[in-house]
């Protein structure tokens, strides 16, 4: 039966494909008493050896996409599908107790779980992580259960999931992945973000999704609209067909504007830059004309491993962004690590409230080797294009003091050494935290820019989380106190002759791209499919007719308030 | 059957990516191999079992061999010992 579903619109485009449910089976069972423990023991044999060819297959396709390193994890795995001192004593107790295969392989498996568990080695300890991926694999199989593995997807498919976490989706072919819908999630999220990097449409916060829709049912998502319809009819299917169809037309005529320059229609130009999350979304920025790189987020040099990142590792990666970029400007921020952010192999106490925390430069300066391996990559990079840093949550004029500090003391460190690098690298910070804005006129005469992070900024001046759909309406972009705030660190960045520039989806909405230009932002780095739309926009915008509305727009007293004149401005505009 | 002792010299003891390798390594000879650390004896051909005894830099292993190809496997421990720098004595 056709269903349709609201969400919020979270990544642009039409797809149509069937749908591939990413969720965990429940693994119950009882246990039962056996007549045949030959029978039983050949039933766990077959669930081992099914096992161990889907290990194999998620070997070979992690090491083709992600790499041997990244692969290694599953040839462990494989190692303990086949381990003697598990398989032994699975199938012993089989035969002596006449209990289930699954029963026993539970009991035995917790065995050495506990045993991981309890060692005094945090390595130890993951240890016993990794046989419970295999137990649940081979248990699946014994309860005839499916288990998701993004990794082994290999036809077009629409995935569906409560939520997607950095860790699911390392794993993803984005070959055949055509559209995300999720339960929880706002626009900001990661699941959005990333669908945004990979171009394709995603629908998230639907309500009741993974109640409501089958595996493999045909699904269209229209990531323009927020809206999902499941097995729809022959006219609805037309009808998205020919969407889609005129979605890839606009999206051509875009492209024109690719190596056109930002200008306003009176002349003023600005830099329209790309977020990017690993050295891969440079094709993409580069191909929606991207003049600089605005944010480059190193969370991902430290997620998906078991160790932290060596210094030429991530050496490596600055690098081969930077040379891909040339002479354009490439803005990198520091880890962002901690919070809801986690590591495996990082022994991080839980966060009562992680946005709130021990993260990013809180966390840089509290484990300041980690830090200045990280800074050291990035001074030796800067040889290689037009590096510019920055640090992450700074609250306090002494945390950038510090952060600073160690990258002097690493730049001295490498002249000593002999080795070359840029002595002219830019260093800035994010402007998230409230108490920064605020202080900006201080913090302008220190550092060289400015970056501001309207996703963290706006929930930290509203405390409203904004993945918490509970409080996502306080989470207000055009609320007049942050477009007050915004203009204060634009104009303290001035009075010092320094730039600034902002990193959040905010820079890429078509209603706040009009105020930012009239406030004078000089650099606006968004999700590099926005750019080109935004270019556009800003060709047909007056920058001197818009600085007009500021004081008027600045008085106005609520969030909807300002919506409402953006909209009618514009529509008067276009008519 | 033979025996060898071993040093462990690996800074983070016997961990498991050098385990692994070990393991890995002889999983293909006949013999039966086992390794005795602390009075607890395990299969040297289980991952498992080798990791549960959390042997540290510094511990002596006695391994032992016992079959129609001991002398082979033994050869075999004692080069991987060396190559994944397990133990170098």
């Amino acid at each position: 039966m056709t269903a349709e579903l609201y969400g919020i619109a979270a990544s642009d485009g039409i797809a149509i494909a069937k749908t591939y449910r990413l969720e965990s089976p429940s693994l119950e069972f009882d246990k039962k008493t056996i007549e045949d423990p030959e029978m039983e023991i050949a039933r766990l044999q077959s669930a081992l050896a099914v096992s161990e060819t889907e290990l194999e297959l998620i070997k070979e396709q992690a090491e083709k996409r992600v790499g041997p390193k990244e692969a290694a994890i599953f040839g462990a795995h494989l190692m303990v599908l086949s381990d003697p001192e598990l398989i032994g004593p699975i199938t012993e107790k089989i035969k002596i107790e006449s209990v289930n295969a699954e029963y026993a392989l539970q009991e035995v498996s917790d065995m050495f779980m506990e045993i991981f568990a309890s060692m005094d080695n945090e390595y130890m300890q993951e240890r016993a992580a990794d046989i419970k991926d295999v137990r649940n694999r081979v248990l699946a199989h014994l309860l005839g259960v499916k288990i998701p593995d993004p990794g082994l997807i290999s036809e077009k498919v629409i995935l569906l999931a409560e939520d997607l976490t950095p860790s699911d989706t390392v794993q993803f072919n984005p070959e055949f992945i055509q559209g995300f819908v999720t339960e929880i999630g706002g626009r900001t999220s990661h699941s959005a973000i990333l669908a945004r990097t990979l171009e394709i449409p995603a629908v998230v916060g639907v309500k009741k999704l993974m109640k409501t829709l089958n595996d493999g049912a045909l699904l269209i998502i229209d990531g323009i609209e927020g809206k999902i319809i499941a097995d729809p009819t022959t006219e609805q299917l037309k009808e998205y067909e020919q969407r889609q169809k005129q979605f890839a037309a606009e999206k051509i005529e875009l492209a024109s504007l690719k190596d056109a320059p930002s200008r306003s229609a009176d002349g003023f130009e600005v830099e329209l830059g790309a977020n990017i999350g690993s050295p891969k979304d440079v094709t993409s920025a580069l191909e929606n004309g991207a003049e600089a790189i605005g944010l480059f987020r190193t969370e991902f040099l430290y997620m998906g491993r078991d160790s932290f990142p060596t210094e030429e590792q991530q050496f490596e990666i600055y690098s081969e962004v930077l040379n891909r970029m040339g002479s354009k400007p490439t803005v990198v921020r520091t880890m962002d690590i901690g919070g809801d952010k986690e590591l495996s192999y990082m022994d991080l106490p839980k966060e009562m409230n992680p946005f709130l925390g021990l993260r990013a430069i809180r966390l840089s300066l509290d484990m300041p080797d980690l830090f200045r391996t990280q800074l050291r990559a990035l001074i030796r990079a800067s040889v290689h294009g037009n590096l510019k840093i920055m640090f992450p949550m700074i609250a306090t004029l002494e945390e950038f003091r510090q952060a600073k500090q160690l990258f002097l003391e690493e730049q001295e460190k490498l002249r000593t050494e002999g080795i070359s690098f840029n002595e002219n690298i830019e260093v800035g910070i994010m402007v998230e935290i409230p108490s920064t804005a605020v202080m900006a006129d201080v913090f302008a005469k220190e550092v060289d820019f400015f970056s501001i992070g309207t996703n963290d900024l706006i929930q930290y001046t509203m405390a409203a989380d904004r993945m918490n759909e509970n409080v996502a309406h306080l989470y207000q972009p055009f609320n007049p106190a942050i477009l007050r705030m915004v203009k204060m660190v634009i104009d303290a960045a001035h009075k010092e002759g320094k730039w600034a520039g902002m990193c959040g989806e905010m820079a890429g909405e078509e209603l706040a791209v009009p105020i930012l230009l009239a406030m004078g932002l000089d650099e606006f780095s968004m999700s590099a499919t926005s750019i080109l739309k935004t270019r556009s926009l800003i060709s047909n915008l007056s920058k001197s007719e818009m600085e007009s509305h500021i004081d008027s727009i600045l008085s106005l007293a609520t969030a909807e308030d300002v919506k409402q004149y953006m909209g009618q401005l514009i529509t008067e505009k276009s008519q | 059957m033979i025996e060898k002792q071993f040093t462990i010299t690996d800074e983070a003891g016997m961990h498991a990516r050098p385990a692994s390798a070990l393991v890995g390594s002889i999983s293909k000879f006949k013999s039966d191999i086992q390794l005795e650390f602390n009075g607890k004896k395990v299969n040297l051909k289980s991952i498992l079992g080798v990791m549960s005894l959390g042997i540290s830099s510094g511990s002596v292993v006695t391994i032992s061999a016992d079959g129609e190809d001991e002398a082979e496997a033994m050869e075999k421990i004692e080069e991987a010992m060396k190559a994944e720098g397990i133990s170098n004595q």
